[in-house]
């Protein structure tokens, strides 16, 4: 084991650990924020898949955390008001079993991802920085401008979605769910990065000529690593969704696409858990300095720019050393 | 339709395309000569609108009230360049994302620190509050009228400082080729210095303008600048003609669809339905032309192919 295995562990056991610490005392803030960590962690995670290990700049990847949102958003209501989602030519109903919103959400992200990574990915560099912002802001006006679904106001969910055999709405179950996740995404994004296609998204990455000239052609590479981590992302909205039993057109919001690339810097880019820490310090940072003050966007802000400027590499970075992969 | 409102309707995609104009102008001056991408010159347009409300406000002129907001931007903008900005043009797309994101969130929570969670509002010049009547029985707001005129004045003169006065031939060697003008002696720190500050000047130009129509808020432009990277992903990076070009496209496409696509759906689908259905596909009217624009020609209009 090497020692960034150890410490990406580590820190998945001290999440772990706050969580529960957070339930022993009887804090379910303590373990909505926990909830929360794990859930931002999680689209990070998504994010670092293309903008880590594949290069890909994307500033929109809050359109699919929102799609993802939506999606259970908009199943949950159909099933709260008992009207189906759609009748013609043939019968869906709404539904508020997670596991099936969550294959919906993450297959609603990968479908809308597909188009626009394929257009994005025609270009590069800041080309695809930019374009990535404006598809995500289209998605984010046609969500205000669309008023079946709550339009700007967004959409309230009266229930945490059901899990067999859990109760969602008990503090510690939700986050050991979401907990769940994490971890199994993260142990699947460990094993895609190190399969063939992983090395072929490195170097196309590093090298996209090299690469053609083995037989693989980049820009297949790059779009999968892109719909995949929308898909990512698109569960990780699902998730923020129900923990928050909101929806609404900011977790489409530009904002959240530039905070989604704060965790990943924060935490270390192309490092696994990397979006884990940068979310947690997030968190953190939001809770503390907003509790100090309500211009604590303005503190972040000064904090954010010292670190791009000054300390490269992130908290992994610092702990860990060199990225292997580099 | 009436051919009144179709021709209003004309002017006011020109009015809006000549405000991206400003804004896209000064980001792809920004990205051509120094390849730096720049979040934060919305941030610089609502600087601007925010001193022009307040200075009009105190002195009861909207002349003077342009001016300090051409100041206070171009001011900002070079104090930003050598204290964060010069940093970054060393560093990859993603730092410079980064730190401009940073910078916006410094922008936005200081303005809200000095000026309040409230909007400002800011009347019309007197001298342009009414109406102008044009040929053809249309009448059309004066002020409207004046801004497509800086517009398509401030473009001319652009095109002037590039292509004939000296700092024009610097800023295009610029682009050309960094090391060769370093070499040749012209003081390159400053030249971006200046070429940032010109690019702020003009996003505050735009944001004083569209203080009037609008109401002046935190987090104003951030709207206006992904138009304006909409604008400049379509007239290809780094040309101020494509931006020229592209802007007008974006203000005329949005504008217009917004009437034309509910009503031409009314024809087929219930009128409701198609007052609904017709102006959400409206905003998104925009991005499917830059994605057309990108199928077709990746690298923008007036881009030059990799």
């Amino acid at each position: 084991m090497n020692r960034e295995t150890a410490i990406n562990i580590g820190l998945l056991f001290a999440l772990l650990s706050a969580g529960l610490v957070a339930w022993a005392i009887d804090a379910p803030f303590g373990l909505t924020l926990a909830a929360k960590v794990a859930i931002l962690g999680l689209a990070g995670v998504g994010l670092n898949l293309a903008l880590g290990y594949g290069g890909l700049v994307s500033f929109g990847h809050a359109a699919f955390f929102g799609i993802g949102g939506y999606a259970a958003g908009i199943l949950a209501s159909h099933a709260q008001n008992y009207s189906p989602l759609l009748s013609w030519p043939f019968e869906i109903a709404g539904t508020t079993s997670m596991p099936v919103i969550w294959l919906v959400a993450v297959l609603a992200a990968g479908v809308a991802a597909l188009p626009i990574g394929a257009l994005s990915l025609r270009t590069g560099g800041v080309h695809f920085i930019m374009i990535t912002l404006a598809f995500a802001q289209m998605i984010y006006y046609f969500a205000i401008s669309w008023p079946a679904y709550g339009g700007e106001d967004g959409l309230s969910l009266y229930l945490r979605n059901g899990f067999p055999g859990l109760n969602t709405m008990d503090p510690l179950s939700f986050f050991l769910l979401c907990y769940g996740m994490l971890v199994l995404v993260l142990g699947l994004a460990a094993m895609l990065v190190r399969s063939r296609f992983g090395l072929a998204l490195e170097m196309s990455r590093q090298n996209a000529l090299r690469l053609g000239s083995l037989g693989i052609r980049p820009f297949d590479v790059r779009l999968i690593a892109f719909v995949l981590s929308a898909m990512i992302a698109g569960l990780s909205g699902a998730l923020f969704a129900d923990l928050n039993r909101f929806v609404s057109p900011t977790m489409l919001g530009w904002h959240l696409s530039g905070d989604l690339i704060v965790f990943v810097i924060i935490g270390g880019v192309g490092r696994l858990c990397g979006p884990v820490v940068g979310a947690a310090v997030f968190v953190i940072l939001e809770q503390q300095l907003g509790a100090l003050t309500e211009h604590w966007q303005l503190v972040f802000g000064v904090l954010l720019l010292l670190v791009v400027l000054f300390a490269r590499g992130g908290v992994i970075g610092l702990l860990a050393g060199r990225a292997s992969h580099v | 339709m009436t051919g009144t409102l179709l021709a209003e309707q004309v002017l006011n995609g020109l009015q809006f395309g000549v405000m991206l104009f400003l804004m896209a102008s000064g980001l792809t001056l920004v990205f051509g000569v120094m390849g730096l991408i720049n979040l934060a010159h919305g941030s610089l347009y609502m600087v601007g609108a925010f001193v022009c409300a307040a200075v009009a406000a105190a002195s009861g002129s909207f002349a003077i009230g342009l001016a300090a907001a051409l100041a206070a931007s171009a001011t900002a903008g070079a104090i930003v360049e050598v204290t964060v900005i010069r940093r970054l043009y060393d560093r990859n797309h993603l730092d410079q994302v980064l730190a401009t994101f940073a910078l916006i969130l410094i922008f936005s929570e200081g303005t809200r620190w000095i000026f309040g969670a409230f909007p400002l509002y800011l009347d019309v010049p007197a001298a342009l509050s009414g109406a102008v009547h044009l040929p053809g029985g249309l009448s059309y707001p004066a002020y409207r009228l004046a801004i497509i005129g800086v517009g398509l004045t401030v473009a001319a003169g652009l095109f002037l400082l590039i292509n004939l006065t000296g700092l024009g031939v610097r800023i295009r060697a610029g682009e050309a080729d960094r090391e060769m003008i370093a070499a040749l002696g012209i003081d390159i720190a400053r030249l971006y210095t200046i070429v940032f500050a010109l690019g702020a000047a003009l996003a505050g130009l735009a944001g004083a303008m569209i203080g009037p129509i609008q109401s002046v808020q935190v987090g104003m432009g951030e709207p206006v600048l992904i138009l304006a990277f909409v604008v400049v992903v379509i007239g290809g990076i780094g040309s101020i003609k494509g931006a020229l070009i592209g802007a007008i496209l974006v203000g005329m496409t949005d504008t217009t669809g917004r009437i034309l696509l509910p009503m031409l759906l009314s024809r087929v689908i219930e009128p409701a339905a198609a007052a609904t259905v017709g102006s959400a596909l409206a905003s998104m009217l925009i991005y499917v032309l830059m994605a057309t624009i990108l199928v077709w020609r990746p690298t923008g209009l007036v881009g030059k192919p990799r």
